[in-house]
């Protein structure tokens, strides 16, 4: 016995992580996760860098390669290796910039989402109860319509464009994040902290959104990035049905829907689009479950 | 149990009432005169216009037309197709059996499959099958189904010949509409071939819109059955010598079944909204192609009965669920 490897705090059992160490101690322990977090990273690069590292701008045409088959199959050269698409576009090129449009999709939706959902869930949670079960009611109307018909009705509404298309999804989605914002403000307000700084003289803003919101915060987390993929997968849908982005964006689904005709002459306009958007979500989705692992006390083994 | 059910069903009735609201206002707010629409490029006398606007009630203020619009609602009348001229709800009635089918085909097999899958994935925690069948899940769960039905039309229609790519049933066949279901009328027509056509249309249109539901499904019972095998009940099933089959299969299943029941329930709103992309791509005359067509085609009264009856559907069966629930679970009823 040359060292003493126990630390003076045993009485007290190792002194306890910080709560950001613990969370990825938990989080790396899902190898999905992890997956899903490179996959994540890798798409977020090429969104970032999408003018360097895309071989040509995506809107540029070879009217002497219409059609042109990826490098591996006969006809095809490394010149365009995934192929070109019916009107000579790069498809390689499209992807990549095709990755900006979806994070931005992304990112945009869950902003919208999420912010007024959790304004109006933390409102719902502590409003007397006839503003709330107004709130509540609202939502449960909003979310009797199937989503993506609710926001194919608001695109055809609004006029179809992307902006739209994410503005109405936002809408769709918001719901999702006032019911859960409600359930956790209103399992958090008997607690004794809260009591504590109520007879300590907080104001009900400063009750609602700094002390109570950030212990409800775990729920909400996941649920973004749930909605972060549900937001790919309508964005993409809508451009498939002409409802979102316009041609000649490269956004993904709008790039299936321009090409669709085309699915039994050249496979490839069709398969890359797709695999980019489920490659897309399912990395999401793996992380949003490694996220939910993470942070759900109640799946902790402790 | 019975004010359980007086107060799920009064919360129906304003729930109903937004939705019509809903429905109704999107509408209005659509931009463009809905009579110019409906008149056409020829243009319109400004009699005629006056004319068209009092037989559609355009003349009054939008509150009344709203409370027209709920009256007729009440009476069974959705108002007439702009395009077609027929009644909204008739040319939804004629359309729904189609969609019907599909998403009951859809629904059977996600859980003929998905509950089994779930089952034998907790029974082998964290083993290989476990693994794999989770991964496949969540690849399902992620999938774009508009881009997974090109890929399967890609594969089998085009590439194997195995199936038709669009439509209920091949156009050689001819029978009464008797039912509305394909399946149905096709056998009792008697015509040779006409049965296993149907079935060949069915099968593309059918994976591909139970592919969600089968995910959600199979992952909902795997963690449903996890959270059951822990359970005192279950290790007494077991110390009693029973057969894992019997154990697993009985003893713990029942009681894993009621949060899958739920979310079977739920997988409603999503079916249909899956109907709008599966009928889209294969042609399928029911009603997801039909909202889609009329929003192209401007078709607002059509839009607006869709998306009404739709909603109250997908309403009627949580209701429905949510009643089922409170029989199987007397907890609920309380909260």
């Amino acid at each position: 016995m040359t060292e003493i490897t126990e630390t003076p705090a045993t009485a007290t059992g190792p002194a306890h992580p910080s709560p950001l160490r613990e969370f990825w101690q938990y989080f790396s322990d899902n190898r999905g996760a992890v997956a899903g977090l490179v996959v994540f990273a890798a798409f977020f690069l090429v969104a970032v860098f999408a003018p360097l590292i895309a071989p040509y701008p995506p809107h540029e045409q070879f009217r002497d390669h219409l059609l042109q088959p990826p490098f591996w199959q006969p006809g095809g050269t490394l010149q365009f290796p995934l192929g070109t698409d019916p009107l000579g576009r790069d498809m390689l090129s499209r992807l990549i910039f095709g990755a900006r449009y979806s994070f931005f999709i992304g990112m945009v939706v869950v902003s919208i989402a999420s912010f007024f959902g959790v304004v109006i869930g933390v409102i719902a949670g502590f409003a007397p109860s006839w503003l709330d079960t107004l709130i509540m009611r609202l939502m449960d109307i909003v979310l009797s319509f199937p989503s993506l018909l609710l926001a194919l009705v608001l695109v055809a509404v609004l006029g179809p464009s992307l902006m739209n298309a994410m503005i109405a999804i936002a809408v769709v989605l918001q719901p999702h994040f006032v019911r859960l914002t409600r359930a956790a403000v209103l399992s958090e307000r008997p607690k004794d902290y809260v009591t504590a700084a109520k007879v300590a003289g907080a104001k009900p803003g400063r009750l609602m959104f700094v002390t109570v919101l950030p212990n409800c915060l775990a729920p909400i987390i996941v649920q973004a990035a749930l909605s972060f993929s549900s937001a790919i997968l309508d964005a993409a849908a809508l451009g498939f049905l002409g409802m979102g982005a316009q041609p000649p964006t490269p956004e993904w689904g709008t790039m299936l829907a321009e090409s669709r005709e085309f699915i039994l002459r050249a496979w490839w306009v069709v398969t890359f689009p797709g695999l980019c958007i489920l490659f897309a979500v399912l990395a999401i989705n793996l992380m949003g479950d490694g996220l939910r692992d993470a942070l759900d006390p109640k799946l902790k083994r402790s | 149990m019975l004010k359980f059910l007086v107060r799920r069903l009064l919360t129906f009735v304003p729930t109903f009432l937004g939705v019509t609201a809903i429905s109704f206002f999107f509408i209005r707010l659509i931009p463009g005169d809905p009579i110019l629409l409906l008149a056409g490029e020829r243009g319109v006398s400004p009699e005629r216009y006056a004319e068209l606007q009092t037989q559609y009630g355009f003349d009054k203020p939008l509150w009344g037309q709203y409370l027209d619009y709920i009256w007729g609602v009440f009476q069974g009348d959705l108002g007439t197709s702009f395009v077609t001229k027929k009644p909204v709800l008739d040319e939804f009635l004629t359309l729904f059996p189609a969609t019907l089918e599909l998403s009951l085909c859809a629904i059977l097999l996600a859980i003929a499959i998905g509950i089994p899958a779930g089952v034998v994935a907790a029974v082998n925690r964290g083993k290989f099958f476990d693994q794999t069948l989770m991964t496949t899940a969540l690849v399902g769960y992620s999938m774009p189904i508009f881009w997974w039905a090109l890929l399967l039309i890609i594969v089998f229609s085009s590439g194997l010949g195995w199936t038709p790519v669009s439509g209920r049933i091949s156009l050689m066949y001819y029978f009464p509409n008797a039912t509305g279901f394909m399946l149905i009328d096709s056998l009792m027509s008697g015509q040779k071939g006409a049965f296993a056509s149907a079935v060949s249309h069915l099968i593309l249109p059918t994976i591909v819109l139970a592919t969600i539901p089968l995910a959600v499904i199979a992952r909902q019972t795997r963690s449903a059955m996890l959270e059951v095998l822990g359970e005192d009940y279950v290790r007494t099933a077991r110390a009693k010598g029973l057969t894992p089959a019997r154990v697993n299969g009985v003893h713990a299943l029942r009681n894993a079944l009621i949060p899958v029941t739920t979310v079977i329930g739920l997988s409603v709103g999503t079916l249909l909204a899956g109907a709008i992309l599966t009928e889209t791509i294969f042609s399928w005359p029911g009603v997801g192609k039909w909202m889609v067509d009329s929003i192209f085609r401007r078709d607002y009264q059509a839009v607006q009965g869709g998306l009404m009856l739709i909603a109250v559907i997908v309403m009627i069966v949580n209701l429905i669920v949510d009643l089922l629930y409170g029989l199987i679970n007397p907890k609920i009823r309380k909260g």
